[in-house]
């Protein structure tokens, strides 16, 4: 017996009823028997005032939603402060993460740091090292840009097979904001480029100001092309736990490198090979050497329903089967969908045309004969790039490695909609 | 032209993969240390110092090179989908907007201290491995154990040579770490957790210096200084390569995938439930959707009045967060690298079950010294001046008022609130 029928959670106990009712009933539109009083009766809210305006100077989502929040997984660290939770996927639409379930990993705590405490110095290579100031950072040229930060450990407890229920575990270590901020470029133009002279082979180091004093290496390339200091997300500013009031957002590049609290950009004339760039962050293969400097997050995609927390809540009939992908190389041009665990595939409906390094919502409209699945989901960007299994994975990197797992996810569906985290031959 | 560059560019590409992965291996670091070897050799015996010292130009010039080419060779694999910048000088727009002042020498000096693996930015210091077991012991053997083991899920440092090709590699300074540098730089920027930076620089040497003796990789007598930093050898210092994705995989999985008859069945292999170490979703208000507008106003009304008569606990809340990394309190607090501090108030120094106290604190529990509001202030004034001799690494609250939100804090967590 599984652990989800030992136990049944609300949503297993809504979903398995609401199928039985539904499969009670004959197909196609179903007839009511006695009147919805619902409807028939005049309700509370439809008599009664609701609340004025300012009830709420900053909104929360309604009470009935408080479960769409983020988790974390309390076996995977030492302590929440040096930890990481993850955004709940499964049950969210569209492609725009909100802040406040966007997931968070923190190496030393979120800090807090006000705007008018806040500078960012520009040194080493440049022709005048200086600090720049929150104000002084408002008064550059501003872009705006949705992008996916992506943990690379995203699904890499899943190496060795599957081990956690839900695409909020499997898939969450990822979300996609619209950046406001300034182009890096032009943070370090401002301290002058010319004392670097051959920028081919120039590289930042990028620091925050929290006790871990995050430190990454990025070639000036990069650097220079389009990376973003930023200040907004979704059109408010950061949040504490993102890096109020400035971080780094480097697009299709693990999250590591997006510094939080981003206090220093140094000009150097090769890697520094910190912490988080030699131990951490680096791959094992199967033969004991280790791959280095793998920034790029490969293209990836997930099913977020139906999965093991948002079960098929009706019976056989129209089934809506979405999910997100995504990839570090650019657009995604197409999302594949299969039912029976990759033996045929149907392309899905992209939700609107992929934006190059941000997530793409992807559609299958389908009909669920309520027969078991093997739901499967393929991404394609923009270089012909497929999202590999996880054997084809394995053949090249053994099972060592902990970041870019970047495998097709199976979620098997049974006959009552349930939904379980498998892997497959 | 472009047609007969097309198809030569890609064979070229090829050849700089295989020098770069070549030279990859030798990182520079250790064509460095070479070269210091070379160095030293050269200077024991004088009359062959010129003709080493060409040779070692030599050597420099061959580096620079193939370093040239490696960077050339990390661009084109980094290089994606035709969304290359071509960096120079000349390409970049103008943008001087004269925002921002000049750093001053002293800022950069308080910010800029990350090193290299050259050694470069290393301050002037030295420890040995004895005294860096003594300083372990005090300051981060409490996450990291006394033997650089590791404690609990806390990162282990020593041990797990040969394991890297193991299914769960243990990843250690020894096993894994390729540059001393590293180990150095992180001691020094982000250590001891929740205490960073207030190690001073022969700590960290003599930290560090045990770190390889509890791998040994050094005998128990080393002495780790600014001279002869470069001269240790990393033990997995050639056990990386750069990122070779472009040929092992993306050239074989840029394909036209299939679509049907994909494979002749399927099976179940592997189920996460079985495993069972998903956290359970706990029972959330939607959930249960029993609360009615009368408890809601009523849990409103006494959230107000407690928010009011407690502002100081409130606020010592916020104090608390600079003890966090060491110290929990409230609902299944547990001992961390300090002691759990509910029922503080009136509780023995030094009296939590299962709590490793320094000897300063077993002692005052055997004086029977207990906590009060007045021995508690003293305490978080000075810490190390109250308690002499405490594990503790907090330095002390500077400031009388959140000593007394942080007293009301703890208080809160007290069945006996001591006034």
């Amino acid at each position: 017996m599984s652990k989800w029928q030992k136990s049944p959670s609300r949503r297993q106990f809504l979903s398995g009823s609401a199928a039985a009712v539904a499969g009670s009933m004959s197909a196609g539109a179903a007839a009511a028997q006695t009147p919805d009083p619902l409807i028939t009766q005049v309700q509370d809210w439809a008599s009664y005032a609701g609340d004025g305006v300012d009830e709420v100077r900053y909104g929360l989502p309604i009470r009935f939603e408080d479960d769409v929040v983020r988790r974390n997984v309390p076996w995977l660290t030492a302590d929440p402060i040096s930890s990481i939770n993850f955004t709940p996927i499964h049950a969210l639409d569209g492609t725009i993460t909100p802040q406040g379930c966007a997931f968070e990993r923190h190496h030393s705590g979120a800090i807090e740091l006000r705007k008018q405490d806040y500078r960012l110095m520009v040194n080493g290579l440049v022709d005048r090292p200086i600090i720049l100031t929150y104000a002084d950072l408002e008064r550059l040229p501003r872009v705006n840009h949705v992008y996916f930060c992506e943990c690379a450990a995203n699904t890499g407890m899943e190496w060795a097979g599957a081990q956690l229920n839900g695409a909020q575990f499997t898939h969450g270590m990822i979300h996609n904001m619209e950046y406001t901020g300034v182009p890096l470029r032009l943070v370090l133009q401002q301290a002058g480029l010319a004392a670097a002279e051959d920028l081919s082979n120039k590289w930042v180091f990028v620091e925050g100001a929290d006790a871990s004093s995050n430190g990454r290496s990025i070639p000036m390339e990069k650097a220079l092309d389009d990376v973003i200091v930023a200040f907004k997300a979704n059109g408010e500013a950061l949040r504490k736990e993102h890096g109020y009031p400035v971080r780094l957002v480097v697009p299709g590049w693990e999250g590591n490198l997006w510094v939080k609290w981003l206090r220093r950009i140094e000009v150097t004339d090769r890697s520094v090979e910190s912490r988080e760039e030699t131990s951490k962050y680096t791959d094992v293969l199967a033969n004991g050497m280790a791959r280095k400097w793998t920034w790029v997050m490969d293209a990836k995609s997930v099913i977020t329903a139906p999965s093991p927390q948002s079960p098929i809540s009706h019976g056989p009939g129209p089934l809506v089967v979405t999910g997100l992908a995504w990839s570090g190389h650019g657009r995604i041009t197409r999302v594949d969908v299969s039912k029976d665990g990759g033996v045929s595939w149907e392309t899905a409906r992209l939700g609107t045309q992929g934006q190059t390094k941000a997530l793409t919502r992807f559609y299958l409209d389908t009909h669920w004969s309520g027969e078991p699945m093997m739901l499967q989901a393929r991404a394609i960007d923009e270089t012909g790039y497929v999202q590999p299994t996880k054997t084809q994975l394995r053949e090249v990197r053994g099972e060592n490695s902990v970041y870019h797992n970047n495998c097709i996810q199976t979620w098997y569906v049974n006959e009552q909609g349930i939904a379980e985290n498998v892997e497959v031959s | 032209m472009s047609k007969f560059l097309n198809i030569l560019l890609p064979a070229l590409g090829g050849a700089a993969i295989v020098l770069g992965v070549a030279f990859g291996m030798a990182s520079r670091n250790y064509q460095s240390q070479e070269v210091d070897a070379v160095l030293s050799k050269a200077e024991a015996a004088e009359q062959r110092t010129k003709e080493k010292a060409l040779e070692v130009a030599e050597l420099t010039g061959r580096l620079d090179d193939l370093e040239g080419s490696l960077t050339d060779l990390k661009r084109s694999m980094a290089n994606t989908g035709g969304t290359s910048v071509n960096v120079t000088q000349a390409s970049l727009p103008k943008a001087d907007y004269g925002l921002g002042r000049v750093a001053l020498p002293q800022e950069i000096a308080a910010w800029d201290i990350n090193i290299h693996p050259d050694g470069a930015g290393l301050p002037k210091g030295r420890g040995d491995a004895l005294t860096g077991e003594e300083v372990f012991a005090e300051k981060c053997a409490s996450c990291h154990g006394d033997f650089a083991e590791g404690v609990d899920n806390w990162p282990v440092l020593a041990g797990g040579f040969d394991t890297l090709t193991d299914k769960d590699p243990v990843k250690t300074v020894g096993s894994y770490w390729p540059y001393l540098s590293t180990v150095w730089d992180y001691v020094h920027r982000s250590m001891p957790f929740g205490g960073a930076q207030t190690l001073s620089h022969d700590e960290v040497y003599a930290i560090v210096a045990y770190i390889l003796y509890s791998n040994d990789l050094v005998e128990e007598e080393f002495e780790l200084t600014s001279e002869n930093f470069l001269d240790v050898e990393m033990y997995n210092a050639n056990g990386f390569i750069i990122d070779d994705r472009e040929t092992t995989e993306y050239i074989n999985w840029r394909i036209e995938p299939c679509m049907e008859n994909c494979k002749a069945s399927v099976e179940i292999t592997m189920r996460a439930s079985v495993l069972d170490v998903t956290p359970e979703e706990e029972e959330s208000a939607a959930a249960k959707n029993t609360a009615t507008d009368a408890d809601l106003e009523s849990v409103k009304v006494a959230a107000a009045v407690l928010e009011q008569q407690n502002a100081l606990i409130v606020d010592g809340e916020r104090v608390f967060k600079k003890c966090k990394a060491c110290h929990q309190v409230g609902e299944n607090a547990k001992n961390k690298s300090g002691p759990h501090l509910n029922n503080l108030m009136g509780r023995s120094l030094g009296a939590v079950d299962g709590f490793k106290y320094s000897r300063a604190f077993a002692e005052a529990s055997q004086e029977g010294r207990v906590w009060t509001i007045d021995e508690l202030a003293a305490f978080l004034k000075k810490p190390k001046a109250y308690i002499k001799g405490t594990k503790m690494s907090f330095a002390g609250l500077k400031n009388a008022n959140d000593i007394d939100a942080i007293i009301a804090y703890l208080a809160s967590y007290s069945e006996q609130s001591d006034d």
